[in-house]
């Protein structure tokens, strides 16, 4: 492990910027304002967490990011993509090729393996037939998860669900990593696990990691900023130092790189 | 997506509801079942048209007339052909011509005419026709008894049997089965009839003909035309009878009573156009009213009929009067084609409910697909996957069971057709092209029903599809 955990891992430019960010849904007769004007700029390689109590609009924010949806009004532009203005189909791709996405639920496929699942986004990218079953094989050896590789979702811990849409998040190799509470639905130890996982790829691979979180002890050990949210508006945006981090990096690394 | 791995994530996810998507592939195969049914019944009412038409002959026959005939009515042709046609006569010159065109077996004249048949004494009036040696092999004799003619010269005949059975003071009856014509054939057959007929002979310097019994003659005494007419009687051995339909159109149309070729040219009879010819007839050749020329193969019918017409004639074939039935089968086709596919539009139903059943249990899994990078394209080709899989499967299912049906059908109905006395008859037919039509139909039936469910799957917003627990 060569390089300081405490550094800063960004090579100074902007992976991410929204300006005047708004995004309404109509509710009924009432207009709710799920992100109401959010402007911030992160840059490539950094450890971004969104908090903010249900209802303030991180989640809007990361799916906005993630190019499932688009905003009402102001830009979303990610390397230098403005997001707002891509066709369907370009948002597809770059969903596909950009963006890799972990949730709180884990969102994989019940009836496939887990190696079909990590392989998905492999086909809907067309890459080929042996590649693919490499690709897969390497991913879920990476996470850990090589000697499960044909069992199906249920048959896996909660734990071992999340390593799978890692491996799944990242087959395609994205610049960016956005994470929807990865940690909610596992207990203390296995959330560690992920989060040491989740904080090795922002690390080595230089790669942007936007995590949505309401347990701001989550985002204080491991993100490097924290921006905070309500009622759709950015009302904080501070830069931490990651508490357990460095130490439970050094504690992970080696072994895990060896 | 590729389409192998469409086609893998497509079967994957009809196995995963096995049952819901039996029953809709199960509903899409009665469909293509009831169009394969009724479509191979029409077919098989077609091939048993054709087959009786084969018998009746004329898919391989050219019938040559004199275009002279035809005067008033072929105005159009005369203007097309050549004119030299114009006054072309139908004698043994150009029977040889047509007979050395490519394509051709052979050229015989049409020899008909109507005369007295006497049997046991009684005086029987009948259409007579020649028929040459190569009628044989004809199939329309298939069901005959007896034996062809000896020899083309041989003083022989063969009855029709509906003629023989007027020989034995029988009345003919509908639905009379090969039994019946074996046992006309036991009581007639080696038995002679007496055959009256008028002879054109040439007044003066014209042969006798061999069978011609000189004293006999009673000159009519027209000795200012060409030729005159004798009466002359010809005594002829039963040896064979026929169950050959009396209304074919093999060339001896309506004819009940068959002599060899050669012996009827022989014998020089009367015909009604030497009327119309008598100008020419002076000339030592005998002018026929129409020649048969038989074809190789009846692909080649027009080819013959364009290069006669070429020569100055008329002509005719099947292929003419075949035109309005093809056209009787082409509406056929399509009544029962409509039937058929009501079943199969019923069993589309069946797959738009399927599918929009489906986007409702995988809404999940449509917004996982999407956020992982699926297209719209991506779920929409999917869905269309997955209907025309089922469509294939349903079509492949369907084809063998309406196969089975036909099948089954046919032998019910052969076993009512064995008891009421008719022979068994074939009227299921599932042609290779029907089968892969079938499932091709069922396939683009299925495609078409996947529209409307696929463009939903295609359209569905993934934050909500997501958000959905």
């Amino acid at each position: 492990m060569t390089s300081p955990a405490a550094t800063s891992h960004t090579d100074g430019t902007v992976a991410i910027r929204t300006v005047d960010l708004h995004r309404h849904y109509a509710m009924g007769q009432s207009l709710i304002r799920a992100v109401d004007g959010v402007s911030i700029e992160i840059a490539t390689g950094e450890f971004v967490a969104l908090l903010g109590s249900s209802g303030s609009g991180k989640s809007s924010i990361l799916n906005l990011l993630a190019g499932l949806d688009r905003p009402t009004s102001g830009s979303v532009t990610v390397h230098d993509k403005n997001l707002a203005q891509l066709s369907r189909e370009d948002l597809a791709r770059y969903r596909r090729h950009s963006v890799g996405m972990v949730f709180q639920s884990f969102n994989l496929i019940s009836s496939m393996s887990i190696l079909e699942n990590v392989e998905l986004p492999l086909r809907f990218a067309e890459v080929e037939r042996e590649h693919r079953a490499k690709q897969s094989r390497e991913a879920l050896e990476r996470v850990g998860l090589g000697a499960r590789m044909h069992h199906r979702p249920s048959e896996l811990s909660g734990g071992e669900q999340q390593r799978t849409a890692l491996a799944r998040a990242l087959i395609n190799r994205p610049q960016l990593l956005l994470a929807d509470e990865p940690t909610g639905n596992l207990d203390s130890h296995t959330g560690v696990e992920i989060m040491n996982l989740i904080g090795e790829f922002n690390r080595q691979m230089g790669m942007t990691v936007v995590m949505v979180t309401h347990e701001r002890a989550l985002a204080e050990r491991y993100a490097r900023r924290m921006i905070f949210l309500a009622d759709g508006k950015l009302v904080d945006d501070r830069s931490n130092t990651p508490t357990s981090f460095a130490g439970e990096a050094q504690e992970v690394a080696p072994g895990g790189r060896a | 997506m590729k389409i192998p791995d469409l086609a893998e994530l497509a079967l994957r996810n009809l196995r995963e509801s096995l049952l819901r998507n039996s029953l809709t592939t199960v509903g899409i195969s009665v469909g293509v079942a009831s169009l394969v049914a009724m479509l191979s019944l029409g077919i098989g009412l077609q091939q048993l048209f054709s087959r009786r038409l084969a018998k009746s002959g004329l898919f391989d026959t050219v019938l040559v007339t004199s275009r002279r005939d035809l005067r008033g009515m072929g105005r159009e042709e005369e203007r097309n052909g050549p004119m030299p046609g114009e006054s072309r006569v139908l004698d043994e010159g150009a029977r040889l011509e047509i007979e050395h065109l490519p394509n051709v077996i052979e050229a015989y004249p049409d020899i008909r005419f109507i005369t007295e048949v006497r049997y046991d004494d009684k005086p029987h009036l009948t259409m007579i026709a020649a028929l040459p040696a190569s009628a044989k092999s004809n199939d329309a004799f298939d069901g005959m008894q007896g034996s062809f003619f000896s020899s083309d010269t041989a003083p022989e005949v063969i009855l029709q049997k509906t003629f023989a059975e007027e020989l034995l003071g029988k009345t003919p009856t509908r639905g009379v089965d090969d039994a019946n014509v074996a046992d006309l054939s036991k009581l007639l057959l080696g038995k002679e009839v007496t055959m009256r007929y008028a002879q054109r002979s040439a007044s003066a310097a014209q042969p006798s003909p061999p069978s011609a019994d000189a004293a006999n003659s009673t000159d009519a005494g027209l000795g200012g035309v060409a030729y005159s007419v004798v009466s002359r009687e010809q005594t002829l051995r039963i040896v064979g009878v026929a169950d050959l339909d009396p209304e074919s159109m093999r060339g001896p149309t309506r004819a009940k009573v068959f002599l060899p070729l050669k012996l009827a040219q022989s014998l020089h009879v009367m015909q009604p156009t030497d009327l119309r010819e008598i100008s020419r007839a002076a000339s030592d050749q005998p002018v026929y009213s129409s020649i048969s020329a038989r074809v190789k193969n009846p692909a080649q019918v027009q080819a013959v009929e364009d290069a006669i017409k070429k020569m100055g004639f008329s002509t005719f074939s099947i292929l003419d009067a075949s035109r309005g039935l093809q056209q009787v089968f082409r509406v056929l086709y399509a009544f029962l084609g409509i039937f058929g596919s009501l079943a199969l539009i019923v069993a589309s139903i069946g797959i738009v409910n399927t599918l929009v059943m489906a986007i409702l249990e995988r809404r999940r899994e449509i917004g996982i697909m999407k956020a992982i990078g699926a297209s719209d394209g991506d779920v929409k080709k999917l869905f269309f996957a997955e209907a025309g899989a089922m469509g294939i499967f349903g079509g492949i299912v369907g084809v063998g069971l309406g196969w089975a049906i036909g099948q089954v059908i046919n032998l019910g109905t052969n076993v009512y057709m064995k008891r009421q006395g008719f022979p068994p008859e074939h009227f299921w037919a599932v042609p290779l092209w029907l089968v892969v039509f079938a499932i091709l139909f069922a396939f683009v039936v299925s495609l078409v029903s996947g529209l409307y469910p696929a463009g939903r799957a295609a359209r569905l917003d993934p934050v909500q599809a997501l958000r959905y627990e």
